[in-house]
């Protein structure tokens, strides 16, 4: 079997190594490759000059798994890459960058395996780059425009098992998998689409199914729906929809589209200062800060990027109503907090003496990715940065959220504990979020087509067909397919019919 | 008493659309065939509108003529009016309609069935069918006849225990009064068959002479008339046409219905059955559609030797006097005679999902359906089930392989496999939005995607075969030669771009560079092109369309192929899909209730995910290496 498709995916968690890869998978996987990479030095199938050396390690030690998959000779009719080469002819590596058209994304090594000496068996390219979540992200945002779509969950192994890549012993492992890792990634997708953003694309496909019906209520019965005036009448209703496509798209670059992020709890006592750390960290402009209410107005989730990094700052009452956490909510409360976050910010008052909350606080985040925040350090301190790292055994970060000194000094820590891979999140949620930001250029593009075709007096029923595309593309965002929408939209919004 | 009359191979009940279709095309195929109906006076009946065609509907009649189908031959033999639709959109949505005598093509389509050879046909109402051990083994009458038979195709229409009603009457008969069928639904609910309850309903029939056609608009027909069929000599369909006549309802109707209806049967309760959203009587219309002033009322002649009228728009199943008030508050039908009452019908059909997409019974081997009793409306969509479930009931018992038409392939395959795949809670209609790949499948070449399955079937002649090859060869020559032949940029050129408001050239350009421009198109070219070639209107028009959309054709073209891959990966129909652990259990559940037949069928069962697909996919490739071992 072959898939002519191309897929792509992060095939390295985001944001918790040195390193990144993201496989390319595909017929079309090597003219992706050609359009976004661009090679320094020469190509050669072993060490040649310009590889980095954090790359070189890499390759060799996947190369070397690899030879231990195969090491079955049982299977190798069905194998047909044992005994070949590795290097040879059928994979290379080349050292460049990675380019969206004239801009440089990142310094990279890109691996090419001619099919069927890869994984899925198919024509693959692995590019290795920064194991940062932003570059990762811009990396697989890159491959996708030149052709590849996000691969569903499960389908590189899929890929691999129906190319006969992988023993038969573990199809049931694999089917498994499969299932277990689309509902999960249904769940979280759904779960990060909250109330107001689920909303606003659900309006949008309401617009645009509205306007197939019309058409195809017309076309099914021409003489009692009449389309005279329509293509002008059309392109007004689009303009607007259009425009929102493209807001909702630019809002995705700056993570807006999805409650993507790491999972932040501040925790402190009371007057600690957080809620004036938060509007520190809210209102400076260096922050991008977004509400999103679920659909029910109990969850207000505070959104904050920290240079280039998306805190999600979650509190079940809203964080900046609960001035203290510890007494209002509860120790449980606290706890369970604490235990599903991310990162924790422990914020304590310099001018009062630590105490019993303080030490409940102390024993929750052992053993928790935390930075600790020294507050108020514009006034007569009581508390000391070196007792509070002997007491907490985390480094210190002094602030004041009065003078906004220290906000720095807080943003450098948390970026370098992201970046060296000390905060896990998840990253299927970044994934995601490439998948929707790829179904809402799609569907923009399908609606420049319509303007297209309208402005090329192309007949009518040519415009249901982009604008279907357009419907579906949004659909798959919110997770709901076609099905009998349209017949369904046709027979209660349009009177047809002897 | 129970007696054997006679033996035949094929067995058909039923003589309507798709009995008619079902018979002819097992007959033609040289099985010995005989075909049952309560009235020999009504085979091929149109109990409702008088025409044949229209939007998607005159697509299913050209496929089923290129396949070899009857009803695109009848209708150009007996059409009064025919018309074009949709002429002013995308050649994919054209669609032929035409207005027939109805008496006239009752009359040709039993003289057609009357001079086939190895088709018999008798008037009686089968009661039961006889199945031995899962297999059917031929049909009983009502009079203790039996017929034993190697395949059955059931094609009942809206017979199976019919009751038409309007107001309080309910009359336990088929359309026009004619007898219903009363026993065999009992012979199939004991045999296992699901049945549903379905409703449709028609229109009232007016005297001609009581109309005041002054205040109506005329609706003639147009001037250049396409034959349906590929077989009609397009100069033998030339001849005077009638009009049809267009009028409004207004608030009074409207006024009139609202107040009366708690007599209406559909409101009141009495009308079980489920109705077609897509034809609603007008008494639903005006509850629908508050906001609407106005309803079309279309004055359709039934035939040319009868006063009678049909007032399209405006079915119906108020009580009499109600229909009398309001038919006479629209403009021109001040003064109107009914002739026969607007009435709904009920009738029994079955839950198409126990069929296989070739239409044959998956519990009962060699029992096979179409039509209406499928859970279908319309006369064109029951023609083209009749005639696939009557040529794999053929290839049955000539033990041939069945002849299944995808979603890529044809309107007729969109249609029948969203009966056999899709919850179906209303009597079906074919629509243009149904067809994913409607581009492909357009109306002006059904004989180019068809013709030659019809002949490989057995039911399109060779030298009909070989024109549409010709034809092919012609197209693709010519396309051939636009794409290669480069004009230069002048002033005979020129002006013939000026002329037709098309920008000048600047270089040279190619002549299917000139077709693509919107403006312009393939016989324009005349003007220009010196070796432009004598074609048939036909084939031109394949080179204009050809050309003209070749980017969106080749977009469909690519989403067919990834579609293909999917419908040619198949599944066992026995398969207990309960043996997959990773499947979810609404799936696992749908999938043992429809038993797909592909992965492509399972993925359009609806609660089937594409995750299912996958486990599916990885189960297919399991099972394929575990059982080399």
């Amino acid at each position: 079997m072959t898939n002519t498709d191309t897929i792509a995916a992060a095939a390295t968690a985001m944001g918790s190594s040195g390193i990144g890869i993201i496989r390319v998978s595909g017929d079309q996987a090597f003219s992706v490759a050609e359009q976004v990479f661009r090679r320094h030095g020469k190509s050669g199938s072993e060490g040649e000059s310009g590889r980095s050396d954090r790359g070189e390690k890499h390759w060799n030690d996947r190369r070397d798994s690899e030879r231990q998959q195969e090491g079955n000779p049982a299977d190798s009719r069905r194998r047909p890459w044992v005994g070949q080469d590795m290097g040879g002819e059928h994979r290379k590596v080349y050292y460049g960058h990675l380019c969206d058209g004239d801009e440089v994304i990142d310094e990279v090594l890109l691996l090419t395996m001619k099919g069927p000496y890869s994984y899925t068996a198919e024509d693959t390219v692995e590019i290795q780059c920064h194991g940062g979540v932003l570059v990762m992200k811009r990396v697989l945002e890159t491959v996708m425009r030149y052709g590849a779509r996000p691969a569903e969950p499960g389908e590189f192994t899929k890929r691999a098992f129906l190319n006969g890549r992988i023993d038969l012993s573990q199809a049931e492992a694999v089917m498994d998998v499969i299932n277990a890792k689309n509902q999960y990634a249904l769940k979280s997708s759904v779960s990060q689409l909250r109330g107001a953003m689920s909303f606003r694309i659900k309006g949008i496909r309401e617009k645009i199914i509205y306007e197939i019906a019309m058409i195809e209520s017309a076309l099914d019965d021409p003489e009692h729906i009449s389309l005279e005036g329509y293509p002008e009448r059309l392109r007004e209703v689009l303009k607007p929809i259009m425009a929102e496509v493209k807001r909702l798209l630019d809002s995705a670059d700056h993570g807006r589209v999805i409650k993507e992020g790491v999972k932040t709890v501040i925790l402190g006592k009371p007057n600690a200062g957080k809620s004036s750390l938060m509007n520190v960290l809210l209102g400076e402009e260096r922050a991008i800060v977004t509400e999103i209410a679920g659909t029910t107005r109990d969850t207000l989730e505070e959104h904050i990027q920290l240079k280039g990094i998306s805190l999600n700052v979650v509190d079940t009452a809203g964080i900046r109503d609960t001035e203290d956490v510890v007494e209002q909510i509860g120790v449980s409360r606290a706890r369970a907090a604490a235990s599903q976050s991310d990162l924790i910010i422990y914020v304590v008052d310099a001018s009062v003496p630590l105490d019993d909350n303080d030490e409940e606080i102390i024993r929750l985040i052992q053993g928790r990715k935390s930075v600790v925040l020294l507050n108020k350090t514009d006034l007569e301190g009581v508390v000391t940065r070196e007792e509070l790292e002997r007491k907490t055994g985390y480094p210190v970060v002094c602030v004041s959220a009065k003078e906004e000194t220290g906000i720095d000094e807080l943003e450098e820590t948390v970026k370098s504990m992201f970046y060296q891979g000390e905060i896990d999140f998840n990253d299927e949620i970044y994934i995601t979020n490439v998948r929707h930001k790829t179904a809402l250029t799609e569907s923009l593009n399908s609606l420049m087509m319509v303007m297209e075709s309208i402005e090329k007096g192309m007949p009518e029923d040519f415009f249901s067909i982009d604008l279907m595309n357009a419907y579906e593309q949004l659909g798959s965002i919110i997770g709901e397919s076609v099905e009998e929408d349209l017949v369904n939209e046709i027979f209660s919004k349009f009177c047809t019919g002897k | 008493m129970a007696y054997l009359e006679e033996n035949y191979d094929i067995v058909v009940v039923g003589a309507g659309h798709a009995g008619c279709e079902a018979a002819l095309a097992c007959s033609r195929l040289g099985l010995e065939t005989i075909i049952f109906t309560v009235s020999v006076d009504s085979i091929a009946l149109m109990p409702c509108n008088p025409n044949i065609g229209g939007s998607s509907k005159g697509h299913l009649v050209r496929e089923l003529d290129a396949l070899g189908g009857e009803m695109g031959k009848n209708i150009d033999k007996t059409f009064i009016q025919s018309k074009m639709l949709n002429e002013s959109k995308g050649p994919a949505v054209h669609s032929l309609r035409a207005q027939a005598d109805k008496q006239d093509y009752t009359r040709e389509m039993r003289k057609t069935l009357e001079h086939t050879d190895h088709l018999t046909i008798r008037q009686a109402e089968v009661s039961e069918i006889m199945v031995e051990q899962g297999k059917i083994t031929g049909v009983r009458t009502c009079s203790g006849a039996v017929y034993h038979s190697r395949a059955v195709v059931l094609a009942t229409g809206t017979y199976l225990n019919a009751r038409c009603i309007y107001g309080d009457v309910s009359n336990p008969t088929g359309p026009n009064g004619l007898q219903a069928a009363t026993h065999l639904t009992d012979s199939l609910r004991a045999n296992g068959v699901e049945l549903f309850r379905f409703k449709t309903g028609t229109p009232a029939r007016v005297d001609k002479r009581s109309i005041d056609f002054s205040k109506m608009e005329e609706q003639v027909g147009d001037e250049r008339i396409i034959p349906f069929s590929f077989s009609t000599d397009p100069e033998s369909v030339r001849k005077e046409q009638v009009s049809c006549w267009l009028t409004y309802t207004n608030e009074n109707t409207h006024e009139i219905i609202r107040a009366n209806l708690d007599r209406s049967p559909l409101f009141s309760g009495t009308i079980e059955g489920t109705g077609p959203r897509y034809c609603p009587s007008i008494e639903d219309k005006v509850v629908k559609f508050p906001d609407k002033g106005r309803h079309q009322v279309f004055i359709e002649p039934e035939g040319l030797y009868t006063n009678e009228m049909y007032l399209g728009g405006m079915s119906s199943s108020l009580p009499e006097d109600v229909q009398h008030a309001m038919y006479k508050t629209v403009p021109g039908l001040e003064h109107v005679k009914i002739v026969r009452n607007a009435y709904a019908i009920e009738y029994d059909c079955i839950n198409s999902r126990q069929l296989k997409p070739t239409l044959e019974f998956k519990a009962i081997e060699g029992l096979f359906s179409g039509g209406q009793f499928n859970g279908s409306s319309g006369y064109e969509e029951a023609a083209v089930q009749g005639f696939m479930a009557g040529v794999n009931a053929a290839m049955k018992v000539l033990e041939r392989e069945p002849y299944v038409l995808d979603r890529s392939q044809a309107y007729i395959g969109v249609l029948i496999d969203d009966l056999v795949t899709k919850e179906n809670h209303e009597p079906y209609r074919m629509m243009t939005s149904r067809a994913e790949y409607r581009l492909l499948l357009r109306q002006d070449n059904a004989d180019l995607r068809l013709r030659s399955i019809g002949h490989e079937i057995g039911l399109v002649s060779d030298e009909e075969y070989e024109r549409t090859r010709k034809k092919e060869r012609q197209i693709e020559e010519e396309i051939d030669r636009l794409e290669h032949t480069n004009i230069g940029a002048n002033e005979r050129v020129q002006g013939f771009l000026r002329r037709h408001g098309s920008t000048e050239l600047k270089t040279g350009a190619t002549l299917a560079e000139l077709v693509r421009r919107p403006e312009l198109n393939y016989v324009m070219l005349t003007e220009i092109d010196d070796r432009f070639p004598d074609l048939s209107d036909d084939t031109a028009e394949q080179v204009n369309i050809n050309i003209k959309y070749e980017g969106y054709i080749k977009r469909q073209r690519q989403q067919v192929a990834q579609f293909k891959k999917l419908e040619s990966k198949r599944l066992d129909v026995d398969f207990d899909y309960s043996t997959v652990n990773s499947l979810r259990k609404e799936a696992v559940q749908k999938l043992n209730l429809y038993k797909p037949v592909s992965i492509g069928q399972a993925s359009r069962i609806s609660g089937v995910s594409p995750a299912d697909i996958s486990v599916l996919l990885i189960h297919l490739e399991q099972m394929r290496h575990g059982g080399k071992r």
